[in-house]
């Protein structure tokens, strides 16, 4: 952007937003908006304090082992459909249901069977990113290009080694795109988790600060989930731009 | 015995006596569902040595017989033999070069040439010495680390070439390697390809569309007439290759050959 000739970085935007955050909030216009530098400090109390210390590390573990099930589980499944077509025929349905359904309607059937425990908090997570990464997954195996396969074949690749040494690598920027977008409902899912069986970690944190009217320190913790799920989402775009030079020549 | 029996029987004889093939293609027929016919009933012998051009217009089925060959399509009839065995599918014996390269974008050129003994199992040192005597070959040393896409279309073949001669198989198959790249990249490969064959002896089933490149390289050319694919005719072009590359195109021989393909091919044309 320009503005009179001089160039204006895009975090400038940004800045625009936080003023008038802030002017909302000195002025108490809506009440939900705190002062923004208000919800600054109190994102550097939550820091110090060792509530959110464990609440984090929970979270952490719980988005972590989801995130792992989901993308070994969502990757296999991928594989499957988009190399076997009766596979694809018997699963594709669900999939595509589970893809686009309200998920957080599920979450109280999922309490009912594994408990109000970090376990429910995981499933939750890997049943909000697993589908997207399966679909990219299958979308990818679908698109590797016939004369690759058949080189491999001619080569005298096994099944095994078409699979990790040929279709894995060509079909990785789709996997990545769609790992990206997982990790991203993930962060939704373990929120969304938590604040449904609410008696844990950043949901128990959430519940409280709604309900009795904490706006800042609600803002505060929302702004650590946002930090998160945009660095994930940055790293990993990071990752796509490496296999980027061969996505678009396969 | 009828009398055409009696003579088949006998040209059996004399070419089992006198050449020696090297992959022999009997009755292949190859249909698609419902009842398109992409080849019918081909018989051929593919001698030992030589480089045999299949030549034809598109729809003719050269490709699909080439992969029938390779192992990579499955006939619906008939038998193909490579050095007297009958094939079940792809074998080491057999290397291909595909016509859209097939590289592995991913891979540097190094690992693209030695992935056919990558996937035999050859530790990383020895199967990277034998690429760059390779490379070195079709004159690409200095190019190991690049990426293809770093690689112009001639020197992507080049790789493709390398890979196929890293292998070490006796047969060659050549799906139209030439057909990406520019007309002088295209002559030049063309004689490359030919002085590089005199020193590895190998035998190269070539698929072409191009009557200048089939006649310019081969030593037996098998005209392919479409829908359904059909061996047509049989010919051996018996150029004098001593000569410069220039001196082959103007040579009588190569003109008159050129000349009597395009007259057999327009007629499938009307």
């Amino acid at each position: 952007m320009e503005v009179l000739g001089y160039r204006i970085p895009a975090i400038f935007s940004l800045l625009i937003w936080c003023v008038v955050w802030e002017f909302i909030g000195r002025y108490e216009l809506v009440f939900i908006f705190p002062p923004f530098t208000g919800v600054l400090a109190e994102f550097w109390n939550l820091m110090g304090e060792s509530a959110f210390h464990r609440a984090a590390i929970n979270t952490l573990k719980a988005f972590s082992y989801g995130m792992f099930y989901a993308i070994i589980g969502g990757i296999a499944l991928g594989f499957l459909m988009g190399r076997v077509e009766a596979a694809n025929r018997l699963l594709g349905m669900w999939v595509n249901i589970f893809a686009s359904a309200p998920l957080s309607s599920l979450v109280p059937v999922i309490m009912l069977l594994f408990g109000l425990d970090q376990t429910t908090i995981i499933i939750t997570v890997v049943l909000f990113a697993i589908w997207i990464i399966t679909l990219d997954t299958m979308a990818g195996v679908r698109h590797v290009s016939q004369s690759l396969v058949e080189m491999g074949q001619s080569f005298g690749a096994s099944r095994w080694q078409l699979l990790y040494k040929i279709i894995f690598w060509a079909a990785l920027p789709e996997i990545l795109a769609g790992i990206r977008m997982g990790f991203i409902r993930a962060v939704k899912g373990v929120v969304i988790g938590q604040l449904l069986v609410s008696i844990i970690d950043f949901g128990r944190m959430f519940a409280t600060y709604s309900r009795n009217l904490y706006m800042e320190e609600f803002w505060a913790l929302t702004l650590v989930l946002f930090i998160f799920a945009l660095s994930i989402s940055f790293l990993i775009g990071e990752l796509e731009k490496r296999v980027e030079y061969y996505a678009a020549q396969r | 015995m009828s009398v055409d029996a009696q003579i088949t029987d006998d040209m059996a004889t004399i070419r089992g006596a006198g050449v020696d093939s090297i992959v022999e293609v009997r009755g292949v027929s190859k249909f698609y569902e419902p009842d398109t016919q992409a080849l019918l009933n081909i018989n051929l012998e593919f001698p030992r040595g030589e480089m045999t051009t299949l030549l034809g217009p598109s729809g003719c089925g050269k490709t699909t017989l080439l992969k029938i060959i390779a192992g990579l399509l499955e006939q619906t009839e008939g038998e193909v033999f490579v050095n007297g065995m009958r094939i079940k599918g792809p074998g080491p014996e057999r290397a291909f070069v595909f016509q859209d390269f097939a590289l592995m974008p991913w891979a540097n050129v190094i690992r693209n040439v030695s992935f056919g003994l990558e996937l035999r199992g050859m530790p990383k040192k020895e199967r990277y010495d034998i690429a760059r005597r390779y490379i070195a070959k079709v004159n690409l040393t200095g190019f190991e680390e690049k990426f293809p896409h770093e690689l112009s279309g001639g020197m992507r073949q080049r790789v493709g070439l390398a890979r196929a001669l890293c292998v070490d198989a006796d047969v060659l198959l050549m799906d139209e390697p030439f057909s990406a790249v520019d007309e002088q990249t295209r002559r030049q490969f063309q004689e490359d390809l030919l002085s590089l064959l005199q020193i590895e002896e190998k035998s190269v089933i070539f698929v072409t569309h191009s009557i200048e490149e089939a006649v310019y390289v081969s030593d037996q050319i098998v005209l392919l007439s479409p829908r359904p694919g059909r061996v047509n005719k049989m010919i051996r072009p018996e150029i004098d290759r001593r000569g410069s590359a220039d001196e082959i195109r103007r040579d009588k021989r190569y003109l008159d050959t050129v000349e009597e393909i395009w007259h057999e091919l327009r007629d499938y044309l009307e």
